[in-house]
């Protein structure tokens, strides 16, 4: 089992334990987890500047949104816990099963790849690439981060400043 | 000319399968809006992941990047509205069950 094996088994447990855990804030740990094994991943195949982003972003940020959302909304009391607990396990016990059984099925199958694909292309620089060949991609982002702006002045409005 | 895709191709695709399996069912199986955005998150980062092997194993790592980090862009852009648009519903119901937002407007 190589290296890279362990730490694709290791992403897909961080990403089950986000689904499992009955916990938001547990969840919002293990999302943040998988975001950063990802990130190792990424480098090892070497997309660091993806990986660097996905650290950084994924892992950081999107976590911090998380928990500011879990800290504005989660109200109820801490014994209602073992009951939510109870009443999750029945919807996804079966969830690892299944996970487990397709994994299974797919490694017997193992069909042999027939796709073709194109001879790989000038392999170029990242930087080049996002800033010369994907123009357009750019504009569509910065718009997209205007959205961002945005949802970030909804997240934090007061209630008081609604009618203003 | 072409290549084909070596075999390390299906390691990685069981993988993909898998979190992909995962999102989806954390998805469906819940009722709490917050729960669905987190399965969202996994979802996105299955094809974020697939999009980096096939340009590990198509030798065009640059352009994969490139699609990855605008994927990595949008996905905090729909994480944050979709959080506004969670704390928004749940001013107006005190609650974040999915199953309140039939008595939606519109």
């Amino acid at each position: 089992m190589t290296l890279m094996t362990i730490v694709l088994v290791l992403l897909v447990l961080a990403a089950l334990w986000a689904s499992l855990t009955t916990l938001l804030l547990r969840a919002t740990i293990a999302l943040a987890l998988t975001s950063a094994l990802l990130a190792v991943v990424m480098y090892s195949l070497g997309a660091t500047l993806a990986a660097v982003l996905e650290l950084s972003v994924c892992a950081g940020l999107i976590s911090v949104v998380f928990v500011s959302v879990i800290s504005l909304t989660q109200r109820k009391p801490f014994k209602d816990y073992v009951v939510r607990r109870l009443s999750r396990m029945r919807r996804f016990w079966p969830l690892p099963l299944v996970m487990i059984g397709v994994g299974v099925a797919l490694s017997f199958v193992h069909t042999p790849v027939q796709i073709v694909l194109p001879l790989p292309g000038a392999q170029g620089d990242v930087r080049s690439v996002l800033w010369n060949l994907r123009q357009l991609d750019l504009f569509g982002q910065i718009l997209i981060l205007l959205a961002g702006v945005f949802g970030v002045l909804v997240l934090f409005k007061r209630d008081g400043q609604d009618g203003n | 000319m072409a290549i084909e895709i070596p075999q390390s191709f299906w390691l990685y695709f069981i993988f993909f399968i898998l979190l992909l399996v995962d999102g989806l069912w954390c998805m469906l199986a819940t009722f709490n809006l917050l729960r669905i955005l987190i399965g969202l998150e996994v979802l996105m980062k299955s094809v974020t992941f697939f999009l980096i092997v096939a340009g590990y194993l198509s030798g065009r790592m640059a352009l994969a990047q490139a699609m990855v980090i605008t994927v990595i862009v949008i996905e905090v852009v729909v994480v944050v509205v979709a959080a506004g648009i969670i704390l928004g519903f749940f001013r107006a119901h005190n609650s974040l069950n999915v199953r309140n937002t039939r008595t939606l407007k519109g």
